[in-house]
């Protein structure tokens, strides 16, 4: 009856069985590999928190929290980690200082002002930006900016957070000036067609009704680069300095979390010696301060972004 | 109608002479805006010129193949960073071996075969999380990880030993590196499986295709160049990395080439580091030398990955 | 073919006039050779298929058209006589006078309070804010459902809502003319008759112009109709025209054209 050759059952022999293996093989590396992700954050906090109690087996907590200086190296070491947040702190600022108005005034010309041709140039361009090694702005703020800029500040010394926190906030630039433009492109062109509807100009527009509308996305871009310039270690280390001071003097050098943890990678520390146990100890407060933001900026969008359709 | 010649007729209770809108002064406050915003992106771009000008400047007079094919010296005139060349790019294809099967497999899980429970979305988490790490504390991590518990003397040596990274190597280096750029590979593996739309993949079930089969011969194909850029730049951002292995402990003065995957070593962002935090001028030269041989090394692989977006991408 | 029947319902004033209107973006012709009077508070509706340019056209009537790169009309539209292409006008403050309300509701991510007091503040008003908000907001027939909550987000209220909200937003302004693009075409029909009832509110004080999908909705506001279509042309590009403008009474129950007859009886579009 049936004289179509290719319906003879014979010719397909499909193997379901081998097939169906590999499919759960694949299946299961696959699944380890993505378990990879899980095992490093487990090794990087349980490598922290073991490192960091071992830590305070032998620095009291509470002198970690209030002395007020930072001398792990020296005979009678003190161990006041707000000598070197306050460091962070103070090249983190100047760096948001100047990455938020470039970064954020750029996504808004890059959004709103600039031609799809001229947007198709500028955006590569901070693409390289971004993609500069930190070394590299390293070299350029100890090199460059610092003797630039003692021509012009009196008694800023070789060494100093003020030319570190100007780079680092120029390397974190693009990346506000990317999210943001991405948040405020994300508002509908309805809304800005309803304020020039009622004669409001494009400035109006932008300030009125298009930032407030990309605020979420906004903040979180800037939580973000506050994060990482937290985290950044090669331009605090090379242009800022190794010199733990509690003060917010932007002209003389200090020591930001980060450039600890380099100057006694570079020595030679036994493991198990207690300057071996401060860097973890301090990578673990520098780790715990990035993931509140991280979650913060987290959640801050999601509990703030406006719902458009 | 610059004029409010109307405001007699038609305007029910006179609201009009209340408009008093200064058209000049609002258009003027346009003007200086969007000044503004231009001159941000001048000066974003000027740094970026005034940089890369201030390094060629300085270093060009020092690339030369003397600066290729020396190792490091004390002596600034016969220092070059061949070892540092050698290591970058051993490193580099030691982080593409590892990184690049462990992430495209963990972003193919997640895309295609993890169903949405909240295991894949702790993952995902996770991962978002990951990214967000500073990248010195995946030094840490490898310190005390691949140096001390899988090194020489250490955890897994007193237990069988077996020595697997060789302490402060290349492995060890390489290790660090790819955990720190997984989440940039999954991430973009994710991105071009996405892309590739439902219809290719109901197409494959249709005809009685497992998901492996429908992935393997269907949709990586097709999201292999999205995937490979991802990874070129992944890449390129670990050989850019100081921070991590100064942190596991890179050697900055390695005047031989490495033999093997337990072999120490150094590579280029070290090298230049260690040339800046010289005091002597001349070694800061060398570092810009440095920091041009590291940009074009970027360069080149930035623009394969461009080329490669544009050229193999299909569109749909 | 329209001049006889214009002069029988329009005052001697027109509030707006086009002649000859043809718009285009880029070089391609979207709409050709509009011309119509809109006489002072009535409601104008436009209908017609989707593609016919109706929406163009009530674009061009508060220079909307100019934020889309590549627009362009000729012919004239004149504002109370005056030309609304002119060199001298400035689109801005013409918005100003000539109001909006868009097909989705869009208030702003601001208060309630704020997405009426916007407007005003950017032109210039000089007289009580909080007054301006309330005698707009009551205009609007939605004072008394959001006075408690003024301090409250706009895009927290319901669809119909947001959408009074937005024709009080436009209100608050003094506009002579409101323009209406489908503003119930996102709504539901319970929220689209407290609109239409507002429509006929707002007609003894201003001009309004509406596009509308919805036949009945056009015959139960407006008192005169313009009925679209459009025509392909070679290459596939679809271009609008205006076919006929009557009372609407007339265009539903007694067409001149063969055309409005067959899409008013919904026999196509």
């Amino acid at each position: 009856m049936n004289s179509d050759p290719t319906r003879l059952d014979s010719l397909w022999s499909p193997n379901r069985k081998a097939s169906k293996r590999s499919e759960s093989i694949v299946r299961f590396i696959f699944g380890a590999f993505a378990l990879v992700s899980v095992a490093t954050t487990i090794g990087i906090v349980g490598t922290l928190i073991f490192e960091t109690f071992e830590f305070f087996q032998e620095v009291p907590f509470w002198n970690f929290l209030t002395d007020t200086q930072w001398t792990p190296l020296f005979k009678s070491a003190k161990f006041g980690i707000f000598v070197l947040i306050s460091a962070t702190m103070l090249t983190s600022t100047i760096a948001v200082t100047v990455a938020l108005p470039l970064g954020l005034f750029a996504a808004i010309c890059l959004s709103e002002y600039a031609t799809p041709k001229t947007r198709q140039i500028i955006k590569p361009l901070l693409e390289v930006l971004a993609g500069i090694p930190s070394v590299v702005f390293g070299y350029f703020a100890l090199l460059f900016v610092t003797p630039l800029l003692q021509n012009i500040v009196p008694g800023l010394q070789g060494f100093n957070a003020l030319s570190a926190g100007l780079v680092l906030g120029v390397s974190i630039t693009p990346l506000i000036a990317s999210l943001s433009e991405d948040a405020i492109y994300a508002v509908p062109r309805s809304l800005r067609d309803g304020s020039y509807a009622l004669g409001a100009t494009k400035r109006e527009t932008i300030i009125s009704v298009v930032l407030p509308a990309a605020l979420s996305g906004i903040v979180s871009s800037v939580i973000l680069a506050v994060s990482r310039a937290i985290g950044e270690t090669m331009i605090v280390t090379l242009a800022a300095g190794q010199n733990p001071t509690l003060g917010l003097n932007p002209f003389v050098p200090i020591m930001t979390m980060t450039a600890f943890i380099v100057q006694v990678s570079l020595g030679d520390t036994p493991a198990g010696s207690l300057a071996f146990k401060t860097i973890f100890a301090v990578g673990m407060t520098l780790f715990l301060i990035t993931l509140v933001l991280n979650v913060f900026s987290f959640w801050f969008v999601r509990r703030f972004r406006e719902k458009y359709d | 109608m610059n004029t409010p010649n109307t405001s007699d007729s038609n305007t029910p209770d006179g609201k009009v002479n209340l408009f008093q809108a200064d058209m000049a002064s609002r258009y003027r406050t346009d003007g200086i805006f969007q000044a503004i915003t231009w001159t941000s992106i001048v000066i974003a771009l000027l740094i970026l010129a005034v940089l890369i000008i201030d390094v060629l400047m300085d270093g060009l007079p020092f690339i030369n193949w003397n600066f290729l094919s020396n190792f490091p010296s004390r002596k600034p005139e016969q220092a070059g960073l061949l070892s540092a060349l050698a290591g970058t790019i051993w490193v580099m294809v030691t982080v593409a071996v590892i990184a690049f099967p462990l992430g495209v497999g963990a972003g193919i899980f997640l895309e295609e075969f993890a169903e949405d429970n909240w295991f894949a979305r702790a993952i995902e988490i996770n991962i978002n999380n990951l990214a967000g790490v500073p990248s010195i504390i995946y030094g840490l991590l490898g310190l005390q990880v691949f140096v001390r518990l899988l090194g020489p003397n250490g955890w897994l040596f007193e237990l069988t030993g077996i020595d697997i990274t060789g302490g402060r190597s290349i492995l060890t280096g390489a290790l660090t590196l790819a955990l720190l750029v997984l989440p940039i590979i999954i991430v973009s593996t994710r991105e071009s499986l996405r892309a590739v739309p439902d219809s290719l993949r109901l197409a494959g079930f249709a005809l009685g295709a497992t998901r492996w089969q429908v992935v393997h011969n269907q949709i990586l194909p097709i999201a292999i160049p999205g995937i490979l850029t991802g990874t070129i730049l992944a890449l390129s951002r670990a050989i850019g990395e100081t921070a991590p292995l100064i942190t596991i402990g890179a050697l900055t003065f390695i005047s031989f080439l490495p033999e093997n995957l337990q072999s120490p070593f150094t590579v280029l962002p070290i090298q230049i580091y260690n040339w800046v935090s010289r005091p002597q001028k001349d070694f800061h030269d060398l570092a810009a030398g440095g920091i041009i041989v590291l940009l074009v090394v970027l360069l080149v692989m930035n623009s394969t990955a461009v080329l490669l977006r544009n050229k193999l991408q299909k569109r749909f | 073919m329209m001049n006889e029947s214009i002069n029988t319902v329009t005052t001697p004033e027109p509030a707006l006039r086009t002649e000859n209107l043809n718009v285009y973006y880029g070089s391609s012709l979207a709409v050709r050779q509009v011309n119509l009077d809109i006489p002072q508070n009535k409601v104008v509706a436009f209908i017609g298929p989707s593609g016919c340019g109706k929406s163009t056209v009530l674009r061009c009537f508060n220079r909307m058209n100019d934020l889309i790169p590549g627009a362009r009309v000729s012919g004239t539209i004149s504002f109370r006589g005056e030309n609304l292409y002119a060199k001298t006008v400035d689109p801005v403050e013409l918005r100003r006078r000539i109001g909006m309300v868009f097909q989705k509701p869009n208030p702003f991510p601001k208060s309630i309070y704020e997405n009426i007091a916007f407007g005003a503040r950017i032109n210039g008003y000089k007289g009580d804010m909080g007054e301006l908000v309330e005698t707009s907001l009551r205009r609007a027939a939605i004072w008394d459902e959001v006075k408690d909550k003024l301090r409250e987000s706009g895009l927290a209220l319901s669809g119909g809502q947001q959408q009074r909200l937005c024709i009080a937003r436009a209100i608050a302004i003094s506009p002579e003319i409101i323009l209406m693009d489908e503003p119930c075409s996102a709504l539901d029909p319970i929220s689209t008759l407290k609109v239409e009832e507002l429509i006929h509110e707002l007609k003894q004080q201003y001009t309004i112009v509406i596009v509308t999908h919805n036949m009945q909705q056009a015959s139960r506001v407006s008192d005169l109709t313009a009925f679209y279509n459009a025509e392909a042309l070679e290459g596939g590009s679809k271009v609008g025209y205006l076919v006929e403008y009557d009372r609407t009474t007339s265009i539903f129950h007694n067409p001149a054209e063969k055309a409005t007859q067959d899409y008013v009886s919904g026999r196509f579009g």
